[in-house]
């Protein structure tokens, strides 16, 4: 597998699972708005992550479909983030993880757009437009919680406390991305950390919440290395697939 | 030959499927029209967002209109440059307000947290004593309004630049 087309999965698989994830919600929202809310930014994600996989099932060029690649691979093919694999939990729970997500995915697609692959930058230039809409919605609810009720804002400092090991991956890079930050694909991740933590602080002083004080890394999603619930994600997510090979709409 | 303005004519014959009264030409996502010979039309479009389910409906409702016309069209997707509202027509917000949705208007910078909400008039009364009730709605498109003078709760064509 070319350096390319792992970098496009690692983007793609991030955006596919935070999508399944938020799907989940659909009719389950704590009220009407956010369940409406939730489920528009699943579609765009999942709508993010198949122009990633019709470009990358298009590099590949081995036949395979970007339904093969969203659907038919083993869980350890899977290179998205562990963060994106976390369970909704309660609503803190689900919009920290959102709110921590997009936070980075912001600078990642103003960088991306810069791209020297044209495609990977459309799909950047057009991705970005719709992470602002999330982007707010979910720092907005972050304060509105954390600044709120003694109950939220205990709630989501808890949230922010389990998923803060999760964030640093976000910005994991190895020799894939070397590669394509030399052929001026790729974007250096280390380069986005202080636009990243800028607007992290800002909204924590808004929302009253604190950094976690722990120094506490996960990692190993980038390279096919998942939490438990990945699994139990992929059940559900690809049982359409398993059931009835090559079902179409 | 056919020329290209009689294939943007049939075109714009082509309703889009969640607002059939905007035609797809109205909505700006029919980028160009290439009259290739007698037979051959190469189409180009764009989605509206990533993940609206209506652009493959669209892309069939397309090349079925050139195909009863008698041309044999391909159709090709763009992702860049990305789409905008302001890819709208005048008469495609016309019909949007008549429709009762309250078309695109400018916004203020999305890097504001809290920002005031656009005012967007009351596609029903014109008032625009309305308030914003979510930024997300029935569609990756909309958001969800109300109007304070009449009550009328409706959707708003959110902008997207
Ligand atoms: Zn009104």
């Amino acid at each position: 597998m070319s350096a390319l087309n792992t970098y496009i999965l690692r983007i793609a698989d991030d955006s596919l699972i935070l999508g399944q994830r938020l799907s989940e919600l659909c009719g389950h929202g704590p009220a009407i708005e956010e369940d409406i809310a939730l489920t528009n930014v699943a579609l765009d994600l999942i709508g993010q992550a198949t122009s990633l996989y019709e470009y990358a099932a298009e590099i590949q060029n081995g036949g395979k479909t970007s339904d093969d690649l969203a659907f038919l691979r083993l869980e350890h093919q899977y290179l998205n983030t562990l963060l994106v694999e976390q369970p909704n939990g309660d609503f803190g729970m689900t919009i920290v993880r959102q709110w921590l997500f997009d936070t980075f995915r912001l600078p990642f697609y103003e960088a991306l757009q810069q791209s020297k692959d044209a495609q990977i930058a459309g799909i950047a230039e057009k991705a970005l437009k719709e992470t602002r809409y999330h982007w707010r919605h979910s720092s907005e609810w972050v304060i509105r919680l954390g600044d709120g009720t003694e109950e939220s804002h205990y709630r989501v400092q808890e949230a922010l406390n389990f998923l803060y090991k999760y964030v640093d991956e976000l910005f994991y890079m190895d020799d894939i991305d070397k590669e394509m930050i030399e052929k001026g694909i790729g974007v250096d991740l280390e380069s986005l950390r202080p636009a990243f933590n800028e607007r992290l602080k800002h909204v924590l002083e808004a929302s009253t919440l604190s950094m976690p004080a722990y120094e506490w890394k996960l990692k190993g999603g980038r390279v096919g290395r998942h939490t438990e619930h990945l699994g139990h994600i992929l059940t559900e997510l690809q049982y359409m697939q398993r059931a009835y090979p090559n079902l179409q709409w | 030959m056919v020329s290209s303005d009689f294939i943007w004519k049939l075109l714009d014959e082509v309703p889009d499927p969640e607002i059939p009264v905007l035609s797809v030409v109205d909505l700006g996502i029919v980028r160009s029209v290439n009259v290739i010979d007698e037979k051959n039309i190469a189409v180009v479009v764009t989605p509206t967002y990533s993940g609206c389910p209506a652009v493959k409906a669209i892309e069939n409702s397309i090349r079925e209109k050139l195909i009863e016309s008698g041309f044999e069209p391909s159709i090709t997707t763009s992702l860049s440059p990305a789409w905008n509202t302001d890819w709208i027509t005048e008469r495609g917000r016309e019909r949007l307000k008549a429709y009762g949705i309250a078309p695109p208007v400018d916004e203020v910078d999305k890097n504001v947290l809290f920002a005031d909400a656009p005012v967007v008039p009351c596609p029903r009364c014109n008032s625009s004593n309305t308030r914003m009730i979510s930024q997300f709605g029935s569609t990756a498109c909309k958001a969800h309004y109300q109007c304070n003078e009449c009550l009328e709760p409706f959707d708003y064509f959110k902008c997207l630049k």
